[in-house]
């Protein structure tokens, strides 16, 4: 089979743009002083962690991450910063005074972690998936066998922290 | 198939990007983004592990997780961005560093 180590080469570029992508995203979220472009950045990352999520083959999270982060987290960032929007043009600096520390401690913590990985012999594992859908269907059953207990309370959450939004943005006037 | 180094090296520089950003900005809104970018970061990991798991076509608790990660951050970045609004409205200022009221 000649046409088999062509292809893995493929996605390791794409999955190369794609974090590339990700990552300029959230440098762009971190380091702009504009609230605004930090949101615009937010944005891309998520939809290059969806696209990352695809090159591993796991489509119905990417799809989920598209549909909740892109869609939804997103917009309501969007209408935060709005809302706040007296915070936006503010002439004062957006970091605060242990900002130097804490690009010491972030900076360290990349070299640690880094190191950390290549470090670990980590096993060679990996095998190929034939059938997407069934991996979609095992999801599917495994939410409503094994895990049903904390998807029920996961729904339960969902609904008290959203009526709690709801409770705590309302104007009480 | 792509290394599981490569996931693990984008996940990292992501939740030090999002660390960075939940300790050394002042806008709270900018330090609730460093937490998504950090949540985002865990959720690469659980998903590559998954991929480069044993058995992935039956073993799929990775991404079980993942959906769990994913919709809990939506209910917390909810409640959060309520937070915010609801400071601003109080004390018109959503500065971290300014909101020091409970300090004795």
């Amino acid at each position: 089979m000649p046409e088999l180590p062509a292809l893995p080469s493929i996605l390791e570029l794409v999955f190369l743009a794609v974090a590339l992508l990700t990552a300029v995203g959230a440098l762009v979220v971190v380091l702009s002083p504009n609230l605004f472009h930090s949101a615009l950045g937010l944005a891309a990352t998520f939809f290059g962690v969806a696209a990352v999520y695809i090159t591993a083959e796991a489509e119905f999270v990417g799809v989920s991450q598209v549909l909740v982060y892109v869609g939804a987290i997103s917009t309501l960032i969007a209408f935060a910063i709005m809302l706040t929007r007296g915070m936006m043009y503010g002439t004062t600096s957006q970091r605060n005074r242990q900002s130097g520390t804490a690009a010491m401690i972030a900076a360290l913590m990349f070299v640690v972690l880094t190191a950390l990985m290549n470090a670990i012999p980590w096993p060679k594992a990996g095998e190929p998936i034939t059938d997407g859908e069934a991996i979609i269907a095992r999801l599917g059953s495994m939410f409503v066998n094994e895990y049903v207990v904390p998807f029920v309370l996961l729904a339960l959450l969902l609904l008290v922290a959203l009526a709690g939004a709801i409770v705590l943005a309302r104007d009480r006037k | 198939m792509v290394p599981l180094n490569w996931y693990l090296i984008l996940s990292a520089f992501i939740f030090s990007c999002g660390l960075y950003a939940a300790l050394g900005r002042r806008n709270a809104i900018a330090v609730l983004m460093g937490i998504e970018l950090m949540l985002n970061a865990s959720n690469i990991n659980l998903v590559a592990f998954w991929r480069n798991g044993v058995a992935p076509m039956e073993n799929v608790d990775g991404q079980v997780f993942a959906l769990f990660v994913i919709a809990v951050a939506a209910a917390e970045v909810a409640v959060g961005l309520a937070l915010v609004i609801s400071i601003y409205r109080n004390r018109r200022t959503v500065n971290l560093d300014e909101l020091d009221i409970l300090k004795g």
